[in-house]
Parts: structure tokens; C-alpha cells; sequence
């Protein structure tokens, strides 16, 4: 039952390792830097230090309780990030696969429109312009 | 009070600035978003749109007219675009 927020990369598979032990269900996501069809070099991501980590942390244990998780895991990167780096993952455990699938949806849905990210992207040509968010990624909320 | 004002994303970079500290005696945040847009006009700027604004009380999101007394930090920053 953790949130981190780091540049480093990650290995989605040494972190689910130890992770839910004792579960019957894991349900993993991870997002990576799109190429929008080559267009694209690098996202540039800047977040609110201090902020990230208790809203992440806040989700986190939203999620646990409302689905009964026995574990959650939540890591998102910052700083820059070259097309197809992993930009940030969710894990989930619980007794039964429809509450960690659940559960990570859940986590998805509030980490796009209620985490302080910001994606800016990086084209051949330098910095471009900052990602707009989008109005379905709000809508999804509404559903929980 | 004297309160310390953050901004991100684009909002930092039309102000020119990520924080500055500001003596307010605003009651709400929509009143210091009106002090702030009058102090020149990149803020001005930066501010003119409050739909594409979204603002945090003390690493709380909030919203414009949430009350200010007791804050010690108000962020502003565009809708954000996690995941």
C-alpha cells in the first residue's frame, strides 16, 4: 500500500514481485509515452511536490476501502520521458478479480484528472505545446 | 496575511514565474485571482480564462470560491493530465 512519484524508471515485473501476497487476483496497468504516430519524441511531465504524494496516497487508500484491495500500488514518473518509457503504473490486489479490475480503474480515473501532472510535449522541433485534457478522462469520474 | 502563490504548467511560464509571495487581504480565492490579474499584465493574462484554471488550497483541491483565511499556500494551475 503504496504511492511514489520518482524520475527513475520502474520494472513492472520486480515490483509486483512481493506484491499481494496472498491474494487471489492482481490486476496490473502501465502507461507509456505514445509515439502519436512519430510526431512525438519525449513527453515532459512536471507535477506539485507535496501535493502528488498525499492526492496519490489520498487515492490509494480511496480505492482500497471502496473495493476491499488488500494491496495498491501507484507509481508515476516526472521529468522527461522518451516515446515508449513507462510513464507510470498501477497495481491491485484483492480476493476476487472484479475488485482489482475495479479498483484499477478506479485509480486511473482519478490519477488522470485529480493528480497535479502536467504532460508537455517534445516534437523534433523542440518543446511544443502542453497536453490538453480531456473532457471524457473528467467524464469517467462521474461513474464512481 | 501573507500567503505563497504557486503556478504550474502553462500558468508558470505566462507569469513568469513558479511562486511568489503576496500580501492579500482577499476572502475568497476568486478575490485574489481579481488582485493578482491587476498587478500587470501577464497575470492578467494568465488569469483571463478561470475555466481553464484549477486552484489548490494548502495541497487541497478547491475551488473559486472556497475561502482563503488561514491559507499559507494557493496554487494555480491548468486542468491536470495525469496517468
Amino acid at each position: 500500500m503504496s504511492a511514489r512519484v520518482q524520475t527513475e524508471p520502474f520494472d513492472l515485473g520486480a515490483e509486483i514481485a512481493n506484491f499481494g501476497a496472498g491474494a487471489g487476483a492482481v490486476v496490473t496497468f502501465s502507461g507509456l509515452v505514445r509515439d502519436e504516430g512519430g510526431r512525438l519524441v519525449a513527453l515532459e511531465i512536471e507535477h506539485y511536490p507535496g501535493m502528488t504524494e498525499k492526492a496519490l496516497d489520498t487515492y490509494g487508500r480511496m480505492a482500497a476501502e471502496r473495493f476491499g484491495l488488500s494491496d495498491w500500488l501507484i507509481i508515476h514518473r516526472h521529468g522527461r520521458l522518451d516515446v515508449g518509457a513507462p510513464i507510470m503504473m498501477v497495481a491491485t490486489a484483492s480476493r476476487h478479480r472484479a475488485a482489482a479490475f475495479q479498483g484499477a480503474e478506479f485509480l486511473m480515473d482519478w490519477l488522470k484528472s485529480r493528480a497535479p501532472f502536467w504532460k508537455r510535449e517534445i516534437t523534433l522541433d523542440g518543446p511544443g505545446e502542453w497536453v490538453d485534457a480531456v473532457e471524457t478522462d473528467e467524464d469517467a469520474l462521474s461513474r464512481w | 496575511m501573507v500567503v505563497d502563490v504557486l503556478y504550474f504548467a502553462w500558468l508558470r511560464e505566462r507569469i513568469g514565474q513558479p511562486r511568489e509571495r503576496i500580501e492579500t487581504e482577499a476572502a475568497t480565492v476568486r478575490d485574489l485571482v481579481d488582485q493578482l490579474a491587476a498587478m500587470d499584465d501577464w497575470h492578467a493574462a494568465a488569469l483571463s480564462d478561470l475555466s481553464a484554471v484549477r486552484v489548490a488550497i494548502d495541497q487541497e483541491l478547491a475551488d473559486l470560491d472556497a475561502r482563503i483565511a488561514g491559507a499559507r499556500e494557493i496554487a494555480f494551475f491548468p486542468p491536470m493530465t495525469g496517468g
